[in-house]
Order: C-alpha cells, then structure tokens, then sequence
C-alpha cells in the first residue's frame, strides 16, 4: 500500500495538468502528453531491464513495432476476401471478428481489436522468448549487437512486407474499445479521456513495477546485476530472472506500441527505427538507470518536447547529445548531479572496473 | 546457375566483402588497444566518401582522396580525445553508449552538413559503362581498384604491425597494458593513434567503394553492424580471420539475393550475425579458450 500513496502525488500531477490545461485552452497539449505517456510505458519496461537486470536492449522498438504492426494490420486488413477459408471462419465463429463498412460504403470483415491486442502482446511475448534464450546469454558488446541486429531485422522485414505496408506503415487504424465507453483513439472529443486513459495505464505500470523491484525478485535482479556469478552462487536462477525481466519488457513495449497505434490511428515503419531504440536506451540512461521514477519523468519531458517538435530537425542530435553527455559526465543518471540525502541514494549502476 | 552468373555474383560478394573487411579490422585496432567495440566504425567510411566528393570539384581526385583520409582521421582524433581518452576504466555499457552517442552525432552533422541525397565519387578508370570481361562475366575496373586498396591495406597494414616500433607499441599495449606502461609506452596515446589509423582505412574504402556503392549519410549504421559480424565472425581482434570471414559474409550475401528478395539482403548477414553470437561467439577461427579471457 505505501507504493499506491507514493504513486498519488503523481496522480495529483496529472490531473493538475488535464485541468490546467482546459482552464487555458490548451488542450492540445494532450494529445502529445498521451503519446508521450505510451512511449514512457515502454521506456520504464526498459528500465528495469536495464537498469535493476543490468541487460542492455537496442532492439526495443522492435517489440513496440511488432505490438503495433500486428494490432493495425489485424484491425485493419480486410478479411471479407477470404471469408470462406476456415481459419477465418474458426475465428467469426468465435466471434473474434467484426465487421463493418469502408469509407467507400463496401463490406469490412476486420479482427476485434481486443483479439487483435492479445495476439500481438502473445506474439511479443513468443518472440521475446525465442530471442531471449539464446541473446541473454551474451553480454557487454555481443549483447548491445545482437538486440541491434533484432531491431533491424524486424525493421527490414516491416520495410520489405506488403501486409504491413512497406515504407507507407498502415493508416486508418479503428479505434480500440477497451472497456464500454472507454475508446482508445485520436478524435479531438475524445482526448480528455485519452489522456487518463494512458496516464492510468502508465501509473498502473509503474505501480507493477514499483512493486516488482522490491519484491525478491527485484531483489534477484539487483544481485544479478552487481555479480552474475555472486548470485548464481547464492542460489538466483540467473537466466529464468533475465529472460523473465526480458518477456515483461517486452510486453510493456508491445501494449505501448498497441495503444499508440490505435490513438494515432497508424503506425509507421520509423517506429521500428534504431533511433527509436537508441532513444529509448538515452532516456533510461538520463533517468539514472536503476531509477524507475527518474525513466518516468525524463520519459515524459523528452518525448513531449520532441513531439512538440521543440528540438526541430535536430531530434535525433539532441538525443545523441544527452546521450554522450550523461554518460561522460554522469553516468548514474542526470539526478545523481544534485547533492541528495544519503538514505535516498537508489542501487548505483556503478561503472566497473573493466581495465586491469 | 550458369558460369557467368556464378562469376557475377561472386565479384559482387568479393566488393562488398573486401568493404566489410577493412571495417572489420578497423574494429579490430580500437578492440585491440582499447578493449572497447567503437559503433562508429561506419561513420569513418561515410565520411571517407562524404569529404572527398565535396573536396573534388577543387582538385584533382587523388588529392581529394588524400586530404579526406586524413580529414577522417583527424575527426577520428578528435574524437577519442574529446570523449574517451580522460575516462578512467569506464564500464563496458558506458563505453557502448558513448560511442552510440558519437555515432548519432556524426551522422546527424552529416545529414546537415550534405543533406539526405546521394553521392558518389566518379569511377577511377573510365566509367559507368566501362567493363572487363572475367570468363564470360562483366565486372567494372571500380571492383578492382576496391580490392586492390583493401589487399593493399591489409599488407601495409601487417607490416605496419610487425616491423615499425609504433605498431609494435601499439601490439604491446593490446597484450599487456600494465608491462607496456613499464617499458615506457604511453597507452593514452596508442589509443588516440589507433582511432586515428582505423579512422584513416575507413576512409579511404568509403572512398574506393563511393563509385560503386554511392555515398548517403546513413550508410554507416548498416556498415557497422556487418562490419562487426565479420570481426567475430574472424574471431574479435583476429585482422587474418577478418578478411576471410569478410569475404565469406560478401559472398554469402552476393549469392542470397538470387534466392530471397533483395529487400532481405540485409536481414540474411543479420540473421548470421545472431546465429554465430549463439553458436559460435569465439568466431570461426577464434580460439574459446582465448575469448573466455577477454573482457566482454
């Protein structure tokens, strides 16, 4: 319970900020602050992955891209054509489809989005897995190049499918009803709600996360950070705790990618661009690593400023920049610059000595 | 497949393969002095072929050719004195994202320094058109010239290596940082130099490869990470093994795209990228034995 009234000063924040805003009349703020809160979703996965495992990911816009990709093209792509093929007629008669009319008036035999999103973040999950076995058993380099060389190879095969639109991405992606009356989409007159709608699900998990860290397998994860062999010897099954913290990460970036692409009505092939990883890796970086709160904050700042456009065509620079920055000269994190109380002090990623 | 297409595909593979290499081995000099895997490899070759196309319309190719190799190396310089040569023992992850960082930083100047079109250097002997017959297949007198620089390279390279006291300083450090600071060699500046001389062989194959494979300011990422597949590939720090497992990984690739759709040339050599990190991370020709002590 004391983490749920840690996490209401927040809630007070937000909505503080959806207030605010209507007061102004500026609400349009709320459109990138919803899209900013998606991507912080992923991003505090990442964290604790990177941060509390000590794995380095730079293929997570790969997972967001699979999320996303497959909820769209399975929302999206017409069935009506193969209606007669028996998987399609399994899953009408499972009432996993819906159907309705194009913009041109014409039959539409589509995926019932929540069908749709479990499939995708089950997809995420197998993939995760599957590549997770035999990647976390690399480490430093060979770890960072082999999650590198899964997100470019999820970006060429977007690139290069013509189901998932090649360089166009899918457009006219439905909205997502997740609960009745609480309408994942893009409309203005919905972006009030939107906005809880995300923030509740990016608080929710943090709240999980919060909860897992210090948890003993928060705990696990700690000690495999500090010594993979310190704990292997205490008993810490190392790589069911790595490949665990992986598929979790991976799942949020899935349901980050899933919501995203039904609030924006679309998705792109970009989304699954190595800058996108390296994106996510500098923000986590610039929160401190093992600081779940830190990866929050500086997830929303940062993704709010670059979709406000505040950085012009200088975007992918500025995170380069922070990136290098933060690493010379503060590696723990852009809050271990300010002098703080030492009982508040959060699990360093300490730099090891590597050298002899 | 008939003789002439089997010969076409395979020059193809030795051209890219050639490319692969000396980025491989640029990564070998930095891995080898320094411990660290520099992901900025690439961006030297984009430069190498960036600088020299904007330096020849003011001189003549050789020239330009020259002074962008030197260019490249001197930002190579600059680089490792600005952000790396002042850190005391950084770890693994940190070193990883700085040089990420470097990266980003290099390509995004690139793109506003040059744009987002796509250049190229004129061919070096005749032109588009001009070929040479090799059993029946034509091959451009460009392939030649790339795999001439790339043999040539590789030897001064090894002699550099064996017989001048700089490369054998430079040896020293690699083996043993502590015995070398005993006998008076300053690794600091090994590290600097080692940058600088993968720097200046990136160059000069973004240079010789610019006619052929046309110069953009995003080919350094795709580079890198093939760059990086062959070095384990050969064995990490192993030069021999890279030019071997260079050629390989060109020809594999070569041969692919007759039978998986181009758009997948990429994600093959990837895809043997990640089989060999799971089966095999010693490389082919690497020893386990002598992985196991590294610092990874």
């Amino acid at each position: 319970m004391k983490r749920l009234y840690a996490i209401l000063p927040l809630l007070g924040v937000v909505v503080l900020i959806q207030m605010l805003t209507t007061w102004m009349g500026t609400q349009f703020y709320l459109t990138q602050m919803t899209m900013a809160a998606y991507y912080s979703l992923l991003i505090i996965g990442l964290c604790v992955l990177m941060g509390y495992a000590g794995q380095i990911s730079l293929g997570h816009a790969g997972f967001f891209a699979i999320g996303g990709y497959l909820s769209a093209a399975l929302t999206t792509r017409n069935l009506m054509p193969y209606r007669e093929e028996w998987l399609v007629r399994l899953l009408d008669s499972g009432g996993l489809l819906q159907s309705g009319k194009d913009m041109y008036g014409s039959d539409l035999l589509v995926v019932w989005p929540w069908a749709a999103a479990l499939f995708a973040v089950l997809m995420a999950a197998l993939i995760a897995i599957l590549i997770g076995i035999p990647v976390l058993k690399l480490k430093g380099h060979y770890l960072a190049m082999a999650t590198l060389g899964f997100g470019i190879i999820i970006y060429r095969l977007v690139l290069a499918t013509p189901w998932f639109g090649e360089a166009d991405g899918i457009s006219g992606v439905p909205p997502f009803e997740l609960l009745p009356g609480l309408v994942v989409r893009g409309d203005v007159s919905g972006r009030v709600q939107n906005y809880y709608i995300a923030w509740g699900m990016l608080l929710f998990g943090l709240f999980l996360l919060l909860n897992l860290i210090n948890s003993r397998i928060g705990r696990a994860l700690r000690a495999i950070h500090g010594s993979e062999e310190a704990a292997d010897a205490m008993g810490v099954n190392i790589s069911r705790f790595k490949l665990q913290t992986f598929v979790l990460s991976a799942v949020f970036a899935a349901i980050a990618g899933i919501l995203l692409t039904h609030f924006n009505g679309g998705i792109g092939p970009s989304e699954a661009g190595v800058m996108k990883s390296v994106r996510y890796v500098a923000i986590v970086a610039v929160g401190g690593m093992a600081h779940l709160w830190g990866a929050l904050i500086m997830g929303v700042l940062l993704n709010f400023l670059s979709l406000r456009g505040v950085f012009g065509s200088y975007d992918d620079a500025v995170f380069g920049l922070i990136l290098i920055l933060i690493m010379l000269f503060a590696p723990n994190g852009i809050l271990t610059l300010l002098p703080r109380k030492k009982d508040q002090a959060p699990v360093q990623a300490a730099p090891k000595d590597e050298e002899a | 497949m008939t003789t002439e297409l089997f010969v076409q595909y395979l020059f193809a593979g030795i051209t890219y393969g050639s490319i692969y290499a000396i980025v491989a081995i640029g990564f070998n000099i930095i891995y080898n002095t320094t411990g660290i895997i520099n992901f900025a490899q690439g961006e030297f070759v984009m430069l190498g072929g960036m600088i020299s196309v904007s330096l020849l319309p003011y001189m003549p190719l050789p020239l330009a050719i020259g002074l962008a190799v030197l260019i490249t190396m001197a930002v190579g310089a600059l680089i490792e004195i600005v952000f790396i040569r002042w850190l005391t023992s950084p770890s693994v992850l940190r070193m990883i994202i700085i040089t990420i960082g470097i990266s980003i930083l290099t390509r995004e100047a690139a793109v506003h320094i040059w744009g987002e079109s796509i250049r190229s250097l004129p061919y070096f002997a005749g032109n588009e058109i001009t070929t040479i017959g090799v059993l029946g297949a034509r091959i451009s007198p460009q392939v030649l010239w790339v795999v001439g620089v790339c043999g040539v390279m590789v030897c001064t390279l090894h002699l550099f290596f064996k017989t001048t006291s700089v490369g054998r300083e430079m040896r020293a450090c690699a083996a043993n940082r502590t015995a070398a600071i005993l006998c008076g060699i300053n690794p600091r500046n090994m590290v600097t130099f080692s940058f600088v001389l993968s720097a200046g062989m990136g160059a000069l194959a973004g240079c010789v490869m610019s006619p052929i494979t046309y110069t953009q300011y995003d080919i350094g990422t795709g580079l890198a990470i093939k760059g990086f597949t062959v070095a384990i590939l050969g064995g990490l720090g192993n030069s021999g093994g890279a030019v071997a497992a260079g050629l390989l990984l060109g020809i594999i690739e070569a041969f692919s795209i007759s039978v998986v759709p181009l758009a997948f040339k990429d994600a093959i050599s990837i895809a043997i990228l990640l089989v060999i990190l799971f089966v095999r991370p010693h490389g082919l020709f690497g020893s386990g034995e002598a992985a196991r002590l590294k610092a990874f």
